[in-house]
């Protein structure tokens, strides 16, 4: 029953969707046994789409990414409701280097590179859980590097001591080593200059392209994940308050609003937007 | 002049011992910020476990079977590998359920371990003095002291020897292969390893199985010499003041700390009263042999300067920070 309710949801019609690789049902998260932080979301991403989460600060974004991909448990934060699908599989009981092995790795917000191994060793690291496939793995290192030329440049580079676009572009080659079908991504665009974000996202929409990985894509930059992305969930407060279609999204007053920041009106906060929750409880 | 060489080779070979010692606290420090406080008591256990092998002592009975008696190249792997089984068991019911405490309740955990490791190795093969007898060389080696009229003990070159081979064995392994790449992933950022799919449970089995290595060989030397017992686990505090000076994630500081240590300690206190009684003659009259136990607290000492004026350690990984 579950089910049929979720498909309501789920992107598009049910004909025209292409199974989805992912399915998140309704989850609750809480850290330290007493912070709720996701109080009931749903998303879906169908293969080979782009799906971006969207919402502000402390949304609940990062959150939803780790439930997924297992490493809250670091945190102390646990899945408390709901269920989480990757491949039709429930993954709730999943250690993360089981997820990396079946296909599903995050990448993480800010980066995370190995500050003291360099970027060629980062990269090596990504193809940890396949073993000593030596040569397989040598020539994804050298396709990585012609999707990121000029990491190549800095291979022999500490990772420490390269730019902060460079270690994202170290970060997303890093996962690819791992040969994912599935790609999370937390706020890519974080702290780096327009024009470099453009250059990480056509990036990622070319890995998209080529190779096939599907990718859910946390961001607060929502202009530019609604250009990539054909599909976005707004998330505020732990809940999922409006979805559809990107171009939907883009022409969304709200949303235009309080994360395009073009309405001409002075900015108040989403929260306030009682007409839109009521829409919003009217539609579900 | 020929007397101070051989201090310092003594106190260096003595220094070997607590790098080894200090060896163990880094390997699992930096995979895992753990301080593993029962590190010397490991030493003492993996001994206890080699001699008990070796003598045929059926655990937990006290009681010795000649006829069980292993041979020495049986004996070295089979302690190995119980030192594996221990490193297997301290992640399954310690480190498995205390991930992401407070670095207190981790380090509260160690000292409860220190005192079962210590428990057990009593219960499992007796609390007396054991002898250590693995045939390694004993007495002065002949031909330093026919040529140069050095007097160095065969067994502390052989001592020496052993801990070389171990730290390259470890350093290739650590830069050279995928565990050691992912071991060194993990000590930089755990959460991005966790991230990779590197499992922290392998990674936390393989260095407490490396430590326990590690403090098989210093047990052995160390054993071999003043016999094992309980003030063998004694030398875990020796390894304090290495870290300190060393860095505690450094593993050539480990060793340059040991030896800093090591040598520094043995010309202390074979010099040290003679020198201050010879400043201060004419002025008052100082017995040199008041000083002749500085070797105890003079690492201490050094260790305090090195917090005051340089706590990272000499080695101490240079922390990165970007602008
Ligand atoms: N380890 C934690 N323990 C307790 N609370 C946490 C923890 N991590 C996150 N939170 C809380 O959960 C809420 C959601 O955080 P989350 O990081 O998921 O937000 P986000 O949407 O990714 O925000 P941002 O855009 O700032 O990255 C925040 O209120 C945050 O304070
Ligand atoms: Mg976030």
């Amino acid at each position: 029953m579950q089910k049929t309710a979720q498909a309501k949801q789920s992107p598009g019609t049910a004909a025209e969707t292409p199974p989805s690789i992912l399915s998140v049902n309704n989850i609750e998260v809480i850290y330290d046994h007493v912070i709720l932080v996701l109080k009931g979301v749903s998303l879906e991403v169908p293969r080979g789409g782009i799906v971006a989460l969207l919402g502000a600060n402390g949304a609940g974004k990062s959150t939803t990414l780790k439930a997924i991909s297992n490493l809250l448990g670091a945190e102390r934060g646990v899945v408390t409701k709901g269920s989480i699908e990757y491949e039709n599989t429930p993954v709730h009981a999943s250690s993360p280097d089981e997820l990396v092995k079946s296909g599903c790795i995050q990448v993480m917000e800010g980066r995370h590179c190995f500050e003291h191994l360099t970027v060629d060793e980062n990269l090596l690291t990504g193809a940890h859980t396949r073993g000593n496939a030596r040569a397989s793995i040598k020539r994804d290192l050298e396709l990585v590097y012609s999707y990121f030329p000029r990491l190549k440049d800095r291979r022999n580079s500490l990772a420490g001591y390269i730019s902060g676009g460079e270690q994202q572009m170290t970060a997303i080659g890093r996962a690819l080593m791992s040969r994912p079908k599935m790609i999370l991504l937390d706020e890519p665009s974080m702290g780096l200059a327009p024009q470099l974000v453009e250059e990480i996202f056509e990036i990622v929409k070319q890995l998209n392209t080529d190779q096939g990985v599907s990718v859910l894509l946390a961001e607060q930059n929502t202009n530019m994940a609604l250009r990539y992305a054909q599909y976005g969930y707004v998330l505020e407060n732990g809940r999922v308050v409006m979805d559809g279609d990107a171009k939907t999204l883009r022409e969304n007053e709200d949303i235009k609003e309080f994360y395009l920041g073009i309405s001409g009106g002075d900015k108040k906060s989403f929260r306030e937007f009682k007409h839109y929750k009521r829409r919003k409880r009217w539609l579900a | 002049m020929l007397f101070v060489l051989e201090t310092v080779i003594s106190g260096a070979l003595a220094g070997i011992m607590y790098s080894l010692v200090a060896l163990g606290f880094v390997l699992i420090f930096k995979a895992s910020g753990v301080f593993n406080f029962s590190q010397g008591v490991m030493a003492l256990f993996a001994a206890l476990t080699l001699v008990g092998l070796l003598s045929g002592t059926i655990p937990f009975t006290n009681t010795d079977n000649p006829a069980l008696a292993l041979p020495v190249w049986a004996a070295i792997p089979l302690t190995i590998f119980v030192m594996f089984i221990v490193a297997v068991l301290i992640e399954k019911f310690i480190l498995r359920h205390l991930v992401n405490q407070e670095h207190i309740i981790l380090f509260m955990a160690m000292v409860g371990l220190t005192y079962v490791f210590e428990g057990v190795g009593d219960m499992m093969w007796g609390s007396d003095v054991k002898v250590l007898d693995l045939g390694l060389p004993q007495g002065a080696w002949d031909w330093l002291f026919d040529t140069h009229d050095l007097y160095v003990e065969k067994i502390e070159m052989v001592a020496a020897a052993t801990a070389a081979v171990l730290v390259t064995v470890l350093a290739v392994f650590f830069q050279k292969t995928r565990i050691g790449r992912a071991l060194r992933a993990v000590a930089d950022d755990h959460q991005a390893a966790l991230s990779v799919g590197i499992s922290l449970r392998n990674i936390w089995i393989i260095v407490w199985s490396a430590a326990g290595i590690v403090a098989l060989a210093a047990g052995v030397m160390w054993g071999a010499k003043s016999g094992v017992q309980f003030s063998l686990s004694l030398i875990a505090l020796k390894a304090l003041p290495v870290l300190i000076l060393g860095g505690f994630t450094s593993i050539p500081g480990a060793i340059v700390g040991g030896l800093i240590i090591g040598i520094g300690e043995k010309l202390v206190e074979v010099f040290s009263g003679e020198l201050i009684a010879a400043a201060f003659a004419g002025l008052i009259e100082i017995d040199p042999g008041v000083f002749s136990a500085t070797e105890n607290w003079f690492a201490y000492v050094l260790a305090l300067f090195f917090l005051m004026f340089r706590p990272q350690g000499l080695f101490g990984e240079k922390i990165i920070e970007r602008v």
